[in-house]
């Protein structure tokens, strides 16, 4: 019996605070939602540093400052102020553009434990194409350096896809002389802007093949000197990912206007009642909220996920590729091997087209 | 030019790294240690390892102050330390 579908909630260790959807790159595989949330719906800081307060006493120990680009709020200093005072730990996740170096100085003072920084490709041209805005890759450059001198330890993400994958061994090396102590390479995932991009994202298998047995020697060649963090893209996959370490477990996920998401595909599933930090302490969210009950535990799983040794280990996958592939949300994630409609993966992933990219915008 | 992992020396003066916390959190049943885009629970006794990793502190000092506090072997303590603090530093956590 899994309590946690009993009412006792387990104790989450993230939230994943969207300060904003406002960014000044495009790129195609964006993880915000479609229909943007726009700048007059956005929380004020009051209302951030209570939610960072609210999330502390729930037992959050990591907050993720994001977006859009968390840059472009003028009061960002005060809101990272804000999450150390209430004890988390701040990681601001950042395409670099927005952040003055005279900001960062002010976000270090504030007490910011680490920044991550988005590259779109190892190659400058490819890198701005990407990202739909010329002159990223040089600021990216920019700031990072200015992480490294200011002793903030630094992460490169990469999102791989078909345009830069085979570029891995050059991305992690620029990870490296840039001073990063980790290396993220995280191949694109499908919702929102990437699923309606999948075409033009979609690496080949023999791309994937060779990335993966790159990485694979790099972290052999490298240890000791990057952490290189990847797991296998979702589509070429025989198990699903534990999407957010199991819905409504270990995460939650605050948009810019205030709903409080189990995660930030979570919008797509139809049906599903969010609350928002306005009207509800976070808290009473977590544990009661008909969102984050839905899909909380493994009572909600069907076959062949019910019976499954794994399924407390990957909970079913993904809830939103659950939907987004199948149409039902307590379906098996199709990655999964053992998932009856699996076979429609592999055939979703030879579907490639070398057509414009459609931008987030 | 691969590094080789670290062993670790008395002389060394481990301190954490800059964006790495200890913090003790009672949702979370004790001492975890924070770091970037990671959490790692602390036992009792790596806590108070950690605790004493000041950069000021030597190897050997740490070690001292362990065996008189807990009135436990040396050769035991100087091992439990050593394996602790090596595998921080190869997981870039602690710089010796």
């Amino acid at each position: 019996m899994d309590t946690a579908a009993n009412g006792s909630a387990p104790t989450p260790l993230g939230l994943l605070a969207e300060l904003t959807h406002r960014c000044p790159l495009g790129c195609p595989y964006c993880s915000n939602p479609l229909a943007l949330e726009g700048r007059s719906d956005e929380l004020d800081t009051a209302t951030w540093a209570r939610v960072f307060r609210e999330a502390a006493a729930l037992g959050v120990l990591q907050v993720h400052l994001s977006g859009g680009e968390p840059g472009t709020r003028r009061d960002l200093v005060e809101i990272t102020a804000a999450a150390r005072i209430a004890g988390l730990y701040t990681n601001l996740i950042t395409s670099a553009i927005g952040i003055s170096n005279e900001t960062l100085d002010r976000l270090s003072d504030a007490g910011l434990d680490h920044v991550q920084i988005s590259i779109q490709d190892s190659d400058p041209g490819s890198a701005d194409h990407i990202a739909g805005y010329r002159g990223a890759y040089a600021r990216k450059q920019a700031l990072a350096q200015e992480v490294v001198r200011l002793k903030i330890p630094l992460t490169i993400n990469a999102v791989m896809h078909r345009a830069n994958i085979d570029h891995v061994e050059d991305m992690v090396a620029l990870a490296l002389a840039l001073g990063a102590k980790r290396v993220e390479i995280a191949h694109v995932q499908y919702y929102g802007w990437a699923l309606r991009n999948r075409a033009q994202l979609m690496p080949t298998h023999e791309q994937v093949e060779r990335a993966m047995r790159t990485i694979e020697a790099l972290r052999l060649l490298r240890h000791g000197q990057i952490v290189i963090d990847a797991v296998v893209p979702d589509y070429y996959a025989r198990f699903p990912k534990a999407c957010v370490g199991g819905w409504g477990r270990r995460s939650l996920n605050v948009t810019p206007s205030g709903k409080v998401l189990p995660c930030h595909a979570a919008e797509i599933i139809p049906g599903l009642e969010f609350w928002n930090v306005r009207e509800h302490a976070l808290c009473d969210i977590w544990e009661n909220s008909p969102s984050f009950r839905a899909f909380r535990g493994t009572d909600w799983m069907q076959e062949p996920c019910r019976s499954c040794p794994r399924r407390e280990r990957d909970f079913g996958g993904c809830r939103c590729q659950a939907f987004a592939l199948t149409g039902d949300a307590r379906a098996t994630d199709p990655v999964c091997h053992l998932s009856p409609q699996h076979a429609m993966v592999g055939e979703l992933a030879l579907v490639q087209e070398d057509a414009a990219y459609a931008y987030r915008r | 030019m691969t590094e080789i992992a670290r062993t670790v020396s008395p002389d060394d003066r481990p301190k954490l790294a800059r964006g790495v916390r200890l913090t003790h959190n009672e949702a979370h049943g004790g001492w975890v240690l924070l770091a970037p885009e990671r959490v790692f629970k602390a036992d009792a006794i790596a806590a108070e390892i950690v605790k004493r990793c000041t950069g000021e502190a030597s190897v050997a000092a740490i070690v001292d102050d362990l065996v008189k506090t807990y009135n436990a072997p040396r050769e035991r303590v100087l091992t439990d330390v050593s394996a602790l603090l090596a595998g921080l530093a190869d997981k870039k956590l602690m710089e010796l």
